[in-house]
C-alpha cells in the first residue's frame, strides 16, 4: 500500500450528469435523492389523508380521480391503505434514516463515502423501484390493496373473491414491499459496516454523535426485522399465486365462496408481521431521537444531559422493541397470559423513552436557548413525544386495548408519537442541516411561522381523536353517518377535518421555503450554527470525498458546548488540542 | 505473497482510515476507531464485518420461515408427513465435503501453493453445484411422490426452505467463481477468499439445520 501513502483520495466526482445526479454512488447524491422520494411520497400521503378526511364530514363532496367524484366504501379504503403504506415505509422509514443519514452519516464519522457504495446506489433504486410498484397498483383492474398497510390475512391472502384490489393490486403491494424489504437490508448492511470500521482515527463509540447512534441502532433492527417482513411476503406471494395455505384457514367462506385450502393461520401472519412491524416503529423513531439530541444541544449551548444514559437507553428501546410485538395482537384472542407478558414489556420500553425525554429537559435546562426554526422543532418533538407516549400507557394495557383497539384513540396516539414526531425530527433536521446540504439558509421567520401552524394544526387534529376512541368511534369506517350513536360526535370530525386542512395548507410554506431557499436563500457559511461536529468542519458544498483529502481526527466528545475557561462556547471534534483557544 | 492485492480506486476511497490523520498520526487517544497499522486493514477489513452482518441478516429471513414452519406445523390439524427424498443424505455429505475442501483450499493458499489453492478451489465450486443438482433430483423425488408445492403445508415447507436455501448457495456459487477465476477489483484475494469462505460454511452449516428440522420436523 504504500503506493497510497499519504493523503491519496477520489476528490473527483464523475463527469457525466446521469452518474453524478441519478446513478450515483455518492452518499450525499443518494441521500439527497431518498428525501425528494420521501418528500413526494410524504406529499401523495398527505393529500391522501386530506381526501380521508373531507369524505368523512362532506360524504357528497365530489373528488377528482374517483368514480363520479364520489368516494365509495372501498376507495375509502384504498386511500387508508395506501396512506398508511406510504407513510410508513417511503417516509418515515426512509428519509430519517436513509435520507439524512445516508448523508450525513459518514461526514459524521470522517469517513469519504459509505463502506459499500454500489449496494448504496442499489439501495435506493430497490426502494424507488418498490415506490412505483405501489403507486402502479392504483391504476390495475381493481385498483389498489384495500387491506391496509398490515395486510391481514386471510383476506390479503386469498385474491380477488375478498374484495376490489384484492387482486393485482394486493399483488403489487406485496411485491412492492417484498423490494422494499431488499432495500432496507442492503441499506442497513451499509450503515452498519460503515460505522463499525470507517470511524476517523481517533472516534470512538463514546465520542459517536448521538445521531450516529441514532442511526447505528436503527440499522440494527432494520437487519432483523425486515428480514422477517421478507419472509412473510415470500409466504404471502406463495398463499397468492400458488395456492398454498400457511395463512389461509380451511373452509374459509369469503363472500359466498368456500375455499379449498389447508388449515392455514391468520395469526401466524400476524406475529410474523408485528415481529417487524414493532422494530418497525423504532426504526421510524430512533433516528429522530437521535437528531433531536443533536439539535438540542446545539441550540441550548449545552452538552447532552447524560450522553451515556442516551446511548444506553437508545440500545435498550432497540432490544427491548424485538419483545413487545404481541401488545399489536391483544384483540387477537390470545392467551391473558401472554397478554400479560407482553404488556409488562410493553411498559418497561417507558423507562428508557422517560430517561430519553428526561435528559433532553436536562439539555434544555438552564442552557443559553437559541429558539431557531430547528429548535422549534425539536422541543416540539419531545411535546409530541411525551403526549403520544402517555396514550401509549393505556393501549399497553390488554383490558383497555380490548375498548380502545380499533378506535380513533390508537390514530390518534400512532400519529403524534410516530408519524408526526418522526416528521418533526425531518423538519428539524431539515431546517438544521439546510445550510451545509444547499450552501443557503433557509427563511428563519417562514420556518417559525411554519412550525407554530404546524404545531398548533396536529395537536388539534390529533387531539381529539383520542376523544373519539374513547366515546367508541372506530377507525377505518368510510361513513360516519350511517352510525346513529357517531352522530353527536360530528362537530369534532368537523374540527379535526379543518384542523387537517389548516395543517396541511401551512405546509405549503414549507415547500416554498424549501425549493426557494435551494437557490435564493441567504448563503451559509461553513459552520452557521457554531456546531461541533465533523459536518460543521468541512466546507460548504461538501466536496465529494467529504474532506478533500484532510481526513480528520478526533480529539474528544460530540458536544464540548459551552466549556469552561475556553474563549468560544464550542469546541470542534476535530480541533487539536494545542489550537484550542483559551479565554 | 505472489498475488498482487489488485485495486482501484474505489478502494481507496474506502480506505478512509489509516495514512491520512493530517496532525501527525501517533497521537493514540482512547479511539478505537482505526488500529494504527497498515492502510489496507482497514478497507480490507469492512468486507469481512460487511458479509457478517449479511449473514446475521439472512439467519433472521431463514428463522422467520423456521418459525413459520414450526407454528404452522403446531396451530392446523393437516399436516401430513411425506418420505424425505433420499438424495439429502448424499446431498448433505456433498456440500459437508465442499466446506472440508474449502479449508484444505484455503490451507494450501496460505502455504502460497497456487496451484493446489485453484484445483481445490475449483473442486469446493463443483461439489456446490453438485449439491444444486441433488437438490433439483430431490424436488423430482417429492414430484414422485405426490407432493407438490400446494399439496401440504408439510411440502409447501419443503419446497420453500430448499428453494431460499439454494438460491442463496448459488449466490455463493458465483461468489466462488468471483474469487477463483475473475478479476477482483476491491478486494484482495486474501479478503474474497475469507469473505467466500465464511459464507460458505455459513451456508453448510444452515444447511444441516434446514435438513434436520425437515428430518425430524416434517
Amino acid at each position: 500500500m504504500s503506493a497510497h501513502a499519504g493523503p491519496v483520495h477520489h476528490a473527483e466526482a464523475p463527469k457525466g450528469w446521469i452518474r453524478h445526479y441519478i446513478f450515483s454512488v455518492d452518499h450525499k447524491i443518494i441521500g439527497t435523492q431518498y428525501i425528494l422520494l420521501g418528500l413526494s411520497a410524504v406529499t401523495i400521503g398527505m393529500i391522501l389523508s386530506l381526501i380521508m378526511r373531507t369524505h368523512l364530514v362532506w360524504p357528497n363532496a365530489h373528488i377528482w380521480g374517483f368514480a363520479n367524484g364520489i368516494v365509495s366504501p372501498e376507495d375509502y379504503l384504498r386511500v387508508v391503505t395506501m396512506h398508511g403504506t406510504l407513510m410508513v415505509f417511503f417516509v418515515l422509514t426512509t428519509v430519517p434514516q436513509s435520507g439524512f443519514g445516508n448523508y450525513f452519516l459518514p461526514i459524521q464519522i470522517g469517513a469519504p463515502d459509505m463502506a459499500f457504495p454500489r449496494i448504496n446506489m442499489l439501495s435506493f433504486w430497490f426502494t424507488f423501484l418498490a415506490m412505483i410498484v405501489l403507486l402502479s397498483s392504483a391504476f390495475v383492474p381493481g385498483g389498489a390493496s384495500i387491506s391496509g398497510w398490515t395486510s391481514y390475512a386471510p383476506l390479503s391472502a386469498v385474491g380477488e373473491v375478498a374484495g376490489p384490489g384484492l387482486g393485482m393490486g394486493q399483488t403489487l403491494w406485496v411485491v412492492s414491499i417484498a423490494l422494499f424489504c431488499g432495500a432496507s437490508l442492503m441499506s442497513a448492511l451499509n450503515f452498519l459496516g460503515t460505522t463499525i470500521d470507517l470511524r476517523a482515527k481517533g472516534l470512538s463509540l463514546m465520542r459517536m454523535p448521538l445521531t450516529v447512534w441514532g442511526w447505528f441502532i436503527t440499522a440494527c433492527l432494520a437487519l432483523l426485522a425486515f428480514g422477517v417482513l421478507l419472509a412473510a411476503c415470500v409466504l404471502l406471494l406463495l398463499d397468492r399465486l400458488a395456492a398454498t395455505s400457511f395463512f389461509i384457514p380451511a373452509n374459509l367462506d369469503v363472500s359466498g365462496v368456500l375455499l379449498h385450502h389447508g388449515g392455514g393461520s391468520p395469526l401466524l401472519w400476524q406475529h410474523l408481521f408485528w415481529f417487524f412491524g414493532h422494530p418497525e416503529v423504532y426504526i421510524a423513531i430512533l433516528p429522530g431521537m437521535g437528531i433531536i439530541s443533536h439539535v438540542l444541544s446545539t441550540f441550548s449551548r449545552k452538552p447532552v444531559f447524560g450522553y451515556k444514559a442516551m446511548v444506553y437507553s437508545l440500545t435498550a428501546i432497540g432490544f427491548l422493541s424485538f419483545t413487545v410485538w404481541g401488545h399489536h395482537m391483544f384483540i387477537s384472542g390470545m392467551n391473558p397470559f401472554s397478554a400479560l407478558a407482553f404488556s409488562i414489556i410493553t411498559l418497561v420500553i417507558g423507562v428508557p423513552s422517560a430517561i430519553k425525554t428526561f435528559n433532553w429537559l436536562g439539555t434544555l435546562w438552564g442552557g443559553r436557548i437559541h429558539f431557531t426554526a430547528a429548535m422549534l422543532f425539536a422541543i416540539g418533538f419531545v411535546s409530541l413525544f411525551v403526549t403520544g407516549g402517555l396514550s401509549g400507557i393505556f393501549l399497553a394495557q390488554p383490558a383497555l386495548d380490548l375498548y380502545l383497539h380499533d378506535t380513533y384513540y390508537v390514530i390518534g396516539h400512532f400519529h403524534l408519537i410516530m408519524g408526526v414526531a418522526a416528521i418533526f425530527a425531518m423538519f428539524a433536521a431539515t431546517y438544521y442541516w439546510f445550510p451545509k446540504m444547499f450552501g443557503h439558509h433557509m427563511s428563519e421567520t417562514l420556518g417559525k411561522v411554519h412550525f407554530w401552524c404546524t404545531f398548533v394544526g396536529v395537536y388539534c387534529i390529533f387531539m381529539p381523536m383520542h376523544y373519539l376512541g374513547y366515546a367508541g368511534d372506530p377507525r377505518r369506517y368510510a361513513s360516519i353517518e350511517s352510525v346513529n350513536y357517531l352522530i353527536p360526535l360530528h362537530p369534532v370530525h368537523y374540527f379535526i377535518s379543518i384542523a387537517a386542512f389548516f395543517t396541511a395548507s401551512a405546509q405549503l410554506l414549507f415547500y416554498w421555503n424549501f425549493f426557494w431557499s435551494i437557490k435564493h436563500g441567504k448563503p451559509a457559511e461553513r459552520n452557521p450554527w457554531h456546531g461541533t461536529t465533523l459536518e460543521w468542519s468541512v466546507s460548504t458544498p461538501v466536496p465529494h470525498d467529504n474532506f478533500a483529502g484532510h481526513y480528520p481526527t478526533i480529539y474528544r466528545g460530540p458536544y464540548e458546548y459551552s466549556v469552561p475557561g475556553m474563549r468560544d462556547d464550542y469546541v470542534p471534534q476535530d480541533l487539536a488540542p494545542e489550537l484550542v483557544a483559551k479565554a | 505473497m505472489p498475488h498482487s492485492t489488485t485495486t482501484d480506486e474505489l478502494e481507496i476511497i474506502i480506505s478512509g482510515g489509516g495514512p491520512k490523520a493530517p496532525g501527525g498520526g501517533g497521537s493514540g487517544d482512547g479511539g478505537d476507531g482505526s488500529s494504527g497499522g497498515s492502510g489496507s486493514a482497514l478497507p480490507q477489513r469492512v468486507y469481512v464485518t460487511g458479509i457478517t452482518i449479511g449473514m446475521g441478516a439472512i439467519l433472521m429471513f431463514f428463522m422467520a420461515l423456521v418459525s413459520a414452519f414450526i407454528v404452522r406445523k403446531g396451530m392446523g390439524n393437516d399436516w401430513r408427513a411425506f418420505e424425505i427424498p433420499r438424495v439429502l443424505w448424499l446431498n448433505t455429505a456433498i456440500l459437508l465435503a465442499s466446506s472440508g475442501t474449502m479449508i484444505y483450499a484455503r490451507r494450501l493458499f496460505k502455504r502460497g501453493d497456487q496451484k493446489g489453492f485453484r484445483h481445490w478451489w475449483a473442486m469446493t465450486t463443483i461439489l456446490g453445484l453438485l449439491f444444486l443438482a441433488g437438490q433439483l433430483i430431490a424436488w423430482r423425488q417429492m414430484v414422485a411422490s405426490g407432493f407438490y408445492l400446494a399439496t401440504n403445508p408439510s411440502s409447501s415447507f419443503f419446497y420453500v426452505l430448499t428453494a431460499a436455501h439454494g438460491a442463496h448457495l448459488l449466490g455463493g456459487i458465483f461468489a466462488l467463481i468471483y474469487v477463483g477465476w475473475l478479476r477482483l477489483r476491491k478486494l484482495t484475494i486474501e479478503t474474497a477468499t475469507e469473505v467466500a469462505a465464511l459464507y460458505w460454511h455459513f451456508m453448510d452449516g444452515l444447511w444441516v439445520f434446514l435438513f434436520l428440522l425437515l428430518l425430524l420436523g416434517r
